[in-house]
């Protein structure tokens, strides 16, 4: 992720990437692709499919002239993903409010009812409790549908149907019925939006047994897990940001999904391990250039698996650094924060050489004016703060 | 041409006043039968209050075009006949199934076989028969917890449910649903729910798929699904916003109204401004029909064309079935506020009476005939019980199963590798 240290602040949610070669001095980490033994989801196909955590061109720079790939935006990269989905199988639907004939609120399935009807791409009356319900029974009946929520805030009112039967039905039924249901949207705090616009959802849904949860942060990983999402057997929430709609990458040509369990490993480092999805990860980027400069070494790893958390990397990190920062855009209590701290002290207590540090977003109802907004959400000074404090 | 005769019920609770003085009647000759019908007509077909008067003059009231199309095996001397012989002891079987299996339950919780809620049908069984069994296997049922006797009639087998009631690991869902939470993949029972209102969505989904497939994957499909719930469920906004999703798309579904005039002990008339909740369906712009629940001819002949709408693609119906349980909410509830003479007015009109009383006055059966399948329903009921208390409970390895379609969902541990590799989470113990 080179490009990211070249923004400046102001530009950070229109942040224009160059092409995803890193230089020498930043390998990109990937995964080790895991044989995996037990009941395995049969649409996992071998072949084409790389199952990488980050881009794969970053591996062979020469090579990159030959697979150019090429540049979206990541509202663009989602579409991709979707329709590339769509095609592949039949039974890939998509239920939304406007997302039909209006091409989405953000744009994400603009010209999919053009091209697959009003029946795939269906445009619903504004009841969210009743569509999603209706996405679990369709799910249940052999169809893999895609929910959106035009703002997640507005899922609240779905909480019934995701909670009691995206999450629990499959177990209920003693494993008779599967909901491969995904259900996406925008969330996050905007610019301005008002605190009902502004919501993090990812606390609220984080406790419900029996679906995962994913964040989005750059074009690459966004189409990457959208189509994971959509090929998993499980209930996927995937959650996008609001202001990361626009941002540009360039993403290859040939068609990949990323696992729905990994992190990605964003900045290899030394000195301390910051967490981060979505959003904030931009912020830390930021901030660990001020870092850089100032001469520590941060690792920086984006968690994108929000449910269940990836302790393998995780751990591994904590291994190396033995310090732990978490920026994250949730509410102080109860976040997902909240509990990655948990796990984490359970599980590398001995590594730690310090308590933890989380920063979260402050727990108030986001407020509308500018600064009090940009008060409420953590900033790139504070992150700086944190290190120093942590590495003192 | 059908006609309707109106006949106030003679009830203790003021339901009777306030059906007659708004009841709907068909106008011009499109009847509500016919497979021309479009969208907005209303039907009620109000029960009298003898059984005796209430059959015979209903029967002409409602039956127009259904009737003629069926067989006359019968030497009686009534015109039409609505069932054949073979298709009476069906239902009767049906019912007796469904009565005696609710009895058992009763008896074995107090035993303590099973525990929680449990929600009996007694009372309600023309219901479950008079529709479900119209359907076939594809055709999918959804129902709120009140759901045993409604996996009974579709077909799920006894033991299977009895075994679940237990908590044991050959019930439908392997122990882990209970009684308000029945499944079958097999018989397409898509549940089970225990918030009401939540299954309604559920259902629409269902026949959601099912237009899919006939529209967009160009198959042969005409799967209709039956969405059951209570006239509680009928003031709950999911209700109204599936009512408006399935006419707006033309689902094939049929939603059936189970209204026993009790939400636990809010009775309807105090919780809904306008009681009559048939008159929701034309609001929404499909069929409201209002039929007598006790008796389970009138709600097959009325479930014959609903679902024979669905199947056509006409899209769905609002069926509300005037019915009444003779238990309690559930195996907790005393039911000490119902009225006894409430009570006892429905236990005249006991479904099963009513059909038995049927099959004998038109020589469908005779008394020997009843017997045999009362008999062999009482085996049945003793084999699922001893079939339940023999199976095994739960092993302890079952815990952490079907949480996840794809287990992987519970992620990577510390040691990198998936979570449901580790050899302690196919035992159930491991920490997940």
């Amino acid at each position: 992720m080179a490009a990211s240290f070249g923004v400046s602040s102001a530009a950070a949610a229109n942040a224009v990437k160059s092409p995803a070669l890193s230089p020498p001095s930043l390998p990109v980490i990937r995964s080790e692709a895991r044989p995996i033994s037990c009941r395995v989801n049969k649409s996992r196909k071998a072949g084409k499919i790389t199952t990488k955590a980050v881009a794969a061109q970053a591996e062979n720079p020469a090579s990159a002239a030959s697979k150019p790939g090429h540049e979206v935006l990541l509202f663009e990269a989602l579409r991709e993903g979707l329709e590339e989905e769509m095609e592949r199988d039949p039974r890939v639907c998509i239920f939304g409010e406007d997302v039909g004939h209006y091409g989405g609120s953000y744009k994400v399935s603009k010209g999919l009812a053009d091209k697959y009807g009003d029946l795939r791409v269906l445009d619903t009356p504004i009841a969210e409790n009743s569509f999603t319900g209706m996405a679990v029974g369709a799910a249940m009946t052999g169809l893999r549908p895609v929910v959106e929520g035009m703002n997640m805030g507005f899922l609240l009112l779905a909480f019934n149907q995701i909670s009691d039967n995206c999450g629990m039905l499959h177990y209920t039924s003693g494993g008779q019925f599967t909901i491969p249901t995904v259900i996406r949207g925008p969330g996050g705090v905007g610019r301005q939006l008002g605190a009902e616009h502004s919501q993090r959802l990812e606390s609220y849904f984080q406790s419900i047994p029996g679906i995962q949860m994913v964040a989005c942060s750059t074009p690459y990983n966004a189409k990457g897990l959208m189509k994971a999402a959509i090929r998993s057997e499980n209930p996927v929430v995937l959650f996008e940001h609001v202001l990361l709609y626009n941002l540009k990458e360039r993403i290859p040509d040939e068609e990949y999904v990323v696992s729905l369990e990994e992190a990605e490993m964003v900045r290899p480092g030394e000195h301390v391990t910051i967490l981060t999805y979505s959003r904030m990860r931009y912020h830390v980027m930021q901030a660990a250039k001020t870092l850089v400069n100032k001469g520590y070494d941060p690792e920086v790893i984006d968690i994108r698996s929000l449910k269940p958390f990836d302790l393998y990397t995780i751990g591994n990190s904590i291994k190396k650094t033995h310090k732990v920062l978490i920026v994250e855009e949730c509410m102080r209590t109860g976040g997902i924060g909240a509990s990655l701290t948990a796990a984490i002290n359970e599980n590398f207590n001995d590594y730690l050489d310090a308590p933890i540090v989380c920063l979260s977003s402050q727990d108030v109802p986001t407020p509308y004016a500018g600064t009090l907004e940009e008060w409420t959400v953590v900033q790139p000074g504070q992150i700086v703060t944190a290190v120093e404090q942590l590495c003192r | 041409m059908a006609k309707i005769i109106h006949n106030p019920l003679v009830l203790s609770s003021s339901r009777s006043a306030e059906k007659s003085e708004s009841c709907c009647k068909l106008s011009g000759p499109t009847s509500f039968m016919s497979s021309k019908f479009l969208g907005n007509k209303l039907l009620s077909t109000n029960s009298a209050t003898s059984p005796a008067t209430r059959r015979s003059a209903a029967v002409v009231a409602v039956s127009s075009d259904v009737v003629k199309e069926k067989k006359l095996k019968s030497s009686s001397s009534l015109a039409n006949l609505l069932i054949t012989k073979e298709e009476g002891l069906v239902l009767y079987e049906d019912m007796i199934l469904g009565r005696a299996f609710e009895d058992m339950c009763a008896q074995m919780y107090y035993r303590g076989k099973m525990f929680g809620f449990v929600h009996l049908y007694n009372g309600q069984e023309a219901v479950s028969t008079g529709f479900i069994k119209l359907l076939k296997q594809e055709d999918c049922v959804v129902s709120t917890y009140r759901d045993h006797v409604h996996a009974l009639s579709k077909g799920v087998p006894a033991r299977q449910v009895m075994s679940e009631l237990f908590g044991k690991t050959t019930g439908c869902c392997r122990g882990q649903g209970g009684s308000m939470h029945m499944f079958s993949k097999e018989h397409n029972v898509l549940g089970g729910f225990a918030f009401i209102g939540e299954g309604i969505p559920v259902a629409t989904g269902a026949a959601f798929t099912s237009k899919y497939k006939r529209e967009v994957l160009k198959e042969d499909c005409d799967e209709v699904t039956l969405a059951f719930f209570g006239d509680g469920t009928c003031n709950n906004g999911q209700f109204f916003e599936c009512l408006n999703m399935a006419a707006l798309w033309k689902l094939p579904i049929v939603f059936v109204v189970e209204n026993n005039l009790w939400a636990i002990g809010m009775s309807h008339l105090r919780s809904t401004s306008d009681p009559q909740i048939w008159k929701k369906g034309p609001a929404f712009g499909m069929p409201g029909v209002h039929v007598d629940g006790m008796d389970v001819l009138k709600v097959r002949e009325v479930a014959q064309e609903a679902i024979g709408r669905a199947r056509r693609g006409e899209g769905p119906t609002l069926v509300e079935c005037e019915t009444y349980r003779f238990r309690g909410h559930s195996l907790a509830d005393p039911d000490e506020l119902r009225d006894p003479a409430e009570k006892a007015h429905y236990a005249t009109r006991d479904p099963i009476t009513s059909l038995k009383k049927y099959l004998f006055e038109n020589n469908l059966a005779n008394e020997a005939e009843l017997k045999a399948i009362d008999k062999k329903i009482d085996e049945i009921i003793e084999d699922s019980v001893e079939f339940a208390d023999e199976s095994p409970v739960p092993a302890r390895n079952q815990l952490l199963e079907n949480v996840f379609a794809d287990p992987r969902g519970f992620g990577i541990g510390p040691d990198g590798k998936y979570r449901c590799e580790d050899p302690k989470f196919t035992q159930g113990t491991a920490q997940v």
